[in-house]
């Protein structure tokens, strides 16, 4: 995309997107991937008192490379403490402490269910995919929970063929009844735009569009009838700073910064890792 | 107490046919030349418990050593997928694996209970999802007290446990730190335990955050300078992450992979 400040790809619309809707002072327990590279982003921006956490025990920690997996050596040094790995499920997950869940998948569906676990069916499945992982206690236990992924026709789907990790069930009453205490997912941040669960229903609506996508566009890479909300908006473009400070962020063990992009929407930036910890994976 | 031997005594004499074994290290100190050396032994029919098998756990599996898989997440950390995994699943290629999937809280609290000399533990997990139906090690329990409904997971007591450590002393009580995982609760669980070190030392400094083994909890100990390598070990060496990346070509191909594993069967010879 290309406006006065320049031009971007759909990844990083999608990155600072996700970076904006963590807040300062928040915390966040992060998966790796897209979530990971949101939330250094937003640490880097306007949210530096972001505490950081996750799921290999590391609490409060401020990486200056971005990791390669859940465990790097970085991710301890900077930590503020370092925990076992019970600990940090049975004592800073499990009782509600972490403000945000940070999540990414391979399927999400129209009720905000996710599925690391299979394509197809679970004994003999069309793609293997890594597993839960950390991901089905964050997004049952944060009280909040935001999901970061490519808006993919195969990823958003009418229903996922597992459920790995619980979005609203099958409708507003399931996670009461289920017993899981956090809101569940709040948002849902692609790179075509934004959505959000109806305050009725709590079916995931288009609440967002990323500048120069369309609602067509948006519709054609989602698998059940996408609701629009009346007051849709236009997701601000990014800003200079937020796009120079993504570019300038390194992952660990890589020699190259973040390419600028070189033009379109249909631009897709590499080198955002995927497919660790709770992330997505690609089959 | 632990003994000081070679890795290649340890394994043969704690390592049995038909064991359950988790080599346990969650991103770090993952215990790479123990599980090599269980490659060039030939042990058969293992059940291997970990979180996230890792390429451990794909090159075992490869080598035709496992039955048996018990973990939480199985891919390559920031590459992909495990294929050696992925195709003994599929076609039984070398022999057939059974899963048994769980989520990270899960095994945790699975290993908890496993060194609290517990049957299971008890969690606020799996709560709506798909697992439970799939996993007989995943049930549900009654809150004597409130009566709240709650996540039962039955304990692991593997046969062996492995891990990898920064250093011992030469009585063999272990000291490993950074990232600590579930290693402590892994060896308390366990019948009975191999340590790997990067290096005896005369004294075990205090080091913050530390996790200290005493030899008596332990059987053996066995120095393996970059025994954790291509993952990391805090203080001594990096994560090799190119070596991570690579690793998705060579176990895509079973020509490659079995080029590997005769490179790794002649490194022992």
């Amino acid at each position: 995309m290309t406006s006065q400040t320049g031009t971007w790809s759909t990844d990083e619309m999608m990155t600072i997107a996700a970076a904006r809707s963590l807040h300062d002072g928040q915390a966040c327990f992060v998966g790796i991937g897209l979530p990971s590279t949101a939330a250094n982003l937003a640490r880097r921006l306007h949210a530096p008192e972001l505490v950081l956490i996750y799921e290999s025990g590391t609490i409060d920690t401020r990486p200056d490379e971005l990791p390669l997996s859940i465990g790097d050596g970085n991710l301890a040094d900077s930590a503020l403490t370092v925990v076992s790995v019970p600990e940090i499920f049975n004592y800073w997950l499990q009782p509600g402490r972490i403000d945000v869940g940070f999540l990414s998948g391979a399927q999400l569906d129209r009720m905000g269910n996710i599925n690391t676990t299979v394509i197809g069916e679970y004994d003999e499945p069309d793609v293997r995919l890594p597993g839960s992982g950390g991901a089905p206690e964050i997004a049952a236990s944060c009280r909040e929970v935001i999901v970061v992924m490519r808006h993919k026709l195969r990823a958003f789907v009418e229903s996922v063929d597992f459920v790995t990790s619980v979005g609203y069930g099958d409708g507003p009453r399931d996670r009461g009844l289920l017993g899981l205490r956090g809101a569940g997912p709040v948002q849902v941040i692609t790179d075509l735009g934004m959505l959000e669960p109806d305050p009725e229903t709590f079916e995931l609506v288009l609440t967002s569009l990323h500048q120069g996508v369309s609602i067509e566009e948006v519709r054609a890479e989602t698998g059940w009838e996408l609701v629009v909300t009346a007051d849709l908006k236009i997701t601000t473009p990014p800003s200079v700073e937020e796009l120079t400070t993504l570019r300038g962020m390194r992952t660990v063990g890589s020699s190259d910064r973040r390419d600028p992009p070189s033009g379109t929407a249909a631009t897709r930036s590499v080198g955002i890792g995927v497919g660790v910890g709770v992330g997505e994976d690609a089959p | 107490m632990a003994k000081i031997v070679s890795l290649p005594q340890a394994v043969s004499e704690l390592v049995r046919d038909n064991d359950t074994v988790a080599l346990e290290g969650f991103t770090h100190l993952i215990p790479f030349a123990a599980g090599h050396e269980i490659i060039r032994q030939g042990r058969r029919g293992l059940t291997l418990v970990r979180m996230t098998p890792d390429l451990v756990y794909d090159q075992l599996i490869g080598a035709g050593c496992a039955s048996k898989l018990v973990f939480s997440w199985g891919g390559n950390p920031g590459v992909g997928s495990l294929h050696r995994m992925r195709d003994a699943l599929a076609t039984g290629w070398p022999v057939p694996l059974e899963i048994e999937e769980h989520s990270h809280a899960g095994m945790a609290n699975r290993y908890v209970a496993g060194a609290s000399g517990l049957p299971f533990a008890v969690l606020r997990g799996y709560a709506g999802t798909d697992l439970p139906e799939h996993t007989a090690s995943i049930s549900s329990v009654t809150c004597p007290f409130t009566g709240e409904e709650l996540a039962a997971v039955s304990a692991v007591n593997p046969d062996v446990t492995i891990v990898h450590a920064q250093r011992a002393d030469r009585s063999g009580n272990v000291q490993l730190w950074g990232i600590t995982g579930v290693q402590k609760e892994a060896v308390l669980a366990a019948r009975r335990a191999i340590v790997t070190v990067e290096e005896l030392v005369d004294e075990l400094t205090p080091v913050p955050g530390a996790v200290v083994l005493p030899t008596w909890v332990l059987d053996a100990v066995a120095v393996a300078p970059g025994g954790a390598a291509p993952s990391y070990a805090h203080g001594y060496y990096h994560r090799d992450n190119t070596a991570y990346r690579e690793w998705d070509a060579i176990s895509r191909d079973r020509e490659a992979f079995t080029r590997w594993l005769k490179s790794v069967k002649e490194a022992g010879a």
